[in-house]
């Protein structure tokens, strides 16, 4: 998942690219479960914790991507503490992570594990699709933002390789 | 009547014996620390209280009312599960009983008992996958077969559950984070997927219990139950995650420096 960090030169950016970039999408992933955990869940109660017309498979991938999520988050946090430790913190790449992840990850709750796996709806009103719509479009917002901060950092890497904290 | 009677006689007998046994745990630890402090560094204070507070945690789980309240009441029950199963065996990890031991063995002692802890069946009870298969699955079979409801009725498979229970966490959490030395080590992303995927099972198990409660437990308390190892889960899984990385953390640093000496000052690296 993340390659050795056996670069003799430490300065170039480039070096550390998908380094910035997997630690931000893990984070981002993480911090999306979170937040979907605390607000929806916790605080507002628009999420259940058991739909019965959840699907076998449901609970499986509900379980599993509740147990990764923590670890996407704190394992995120190390890898750019480790990022920061190495001078190789890269911001704008770290966001294109982020946004990414996050975004990923909330498409695939809203079309997958809400629709598909049923494993609870957005809220428990008539007109969901709205929640829906609004979901899925900030999820794709999201993605796309990641997609342009990726590929624009992956330019500016080959453009030039200098300061690594040029952002 | 008599039963009743008879019932409370042998509860007070055997919350006498375990508040014995906690105590002589911690008399001996202590002991023990005091007699490592005559050749070695002084024995740190912090591994000291974590041991009391492991101890603790299994005498809330043992003794007291929780204990009793978990034979009538399935989220107490399941409250002592998470004290004895979870956060017992983190602390205890935490307060490396296994280092203790072997600096106050003698020397000849000691090289026997850490070639034994060389051997291959202690190669299988450190694979993270065994004991993650040992602790989730023996979850599983306890929760899902009609296990559970035997289990108030005779103190023999009682005491053996909660044993079980203990040592299956205490090995669970002693194969994902290196506290005590451990001759047989994995790296580090072997022992994060075998992590992520027995705590997984953990989740989903607490949901089915949720959905399906156990042999002879309402459904009211199953579904309370249920909540309570989901999240009461998780925040000890958010601790057992956070040292893990902190170890890749540290160990990271060394790898990448080669040319200097390994900084062990971290409590929680001891190599």
């Amino acid at each position: 998942m993340v390659r050795e960090n056996n670069n003799l030169d430490r300065s170039f950016p480039s070096d550390y690219k998908n380094y910035n970039l997997w630690s931000g999408f893990l984070f981002g992933l993480g911090l999306v479960a979170f937040i979907d955990e605390t607000l929806f869940h916790q605080l507002l109660h628009w999420h259940h914790f058991y739909d019965k017309r959840t699907l076998d498979i449901g609970l499986v991938a509900d379980g599993l991507f509740h147990a990764f999520s923590w670890f996407a988050t704190i394992g995120g946090l190390f890898l750019l503490a480790d990022l920061k430790r190495k001078k190789s913190f890269w911001l704008k790449r770290w966001w294109g992570g982020v946004t990414l992840g996050g975004g990923g990850f909330q498409l695939y709750d809203g079309i997958i594990q809400h629709k598909l796996m049923r494993i609870h709806q957005i809220r428990y009103v008539e007109n969901v699709i709205f929640y829906d719509w609004v979901w899925n479009t900030i999820a794709s917002v999201m993605i796309i933002i990641g997609l342009v901060l990726v590929i624009r950092t992956r330019k500016e890497s080959q453009q030039f390789r200098g300061d690594p904290s040029n952002a | 009547m008599h039963n009743e009677n008879l019932h409370h006689g042998l509860e007070g007998l055997s919350d006498s014996i375990l508040l014995v046994t906690f105590i002589l745990l911690l008399i001996l630890y202590v002991l023990a620390a005091s007699i490592s402090n005559r050749d070695f560094k002084r024995w740190s204070l912090s591994r000291m209280s974590f041991w009391f507070l492991g101890v603790f945690c299994l005498t809330m789980g043992g003794v007291g009312p929780i204990a009793h309240l978990a034979h009538k009441d399935f989220t107490a029950h399941m409250l002592g599960h998470l004290l004895v199963g979870m956060l017992a065996p983190l602390f205890i990890v935490l307060s490396a009983p296994m280092t203790l031991v072997l600096r106050i063995l003698p020397v000849k002692t000691a090289r026997r008992l850490s070639r034994f802890l060389r051997s291959w069946p202690l190669g299988l009870l450190t694979d993270p996958f065994f004991t993650s298969l040992l602790n989730v699955g023996g979850l599983w079979f306890l929760y899902t077969t009609g296990f559970y409801s035997l289990m108030y009725q005779s103190i023999l498979l009682h005491i053996f559950i909660h044993l079980h229970i203990f040592i299956s966490g205490y090995l669970f959490t002693a194969s994902i984070i290196y506290i005590d030395p451990t001759s047989h080590r994995r790296s580090f992303m072997y022992r994060a997927i075998a992590c992520l995927i027995a705590l997984s099972g953990h989740e989903v198990l607490s949901k089915y219990i949720y959905i399906h409660p156990p042999v002879g437990v309402a459904t009211a308390e199953a579904e309370m139950g249920g909540m309570l190892m989901y999240y009461g889960g998780d925040v000890i899984d958010v601790i057992l995650i956070f040292i893990l990385c902190l170890q890749w953390y540290n160990a990271s640093k060394s790898k990448g420096r080669v040319n200097q000496p390994v900084n062990a000052s971290s409590g929680l690296s001891t190599d």
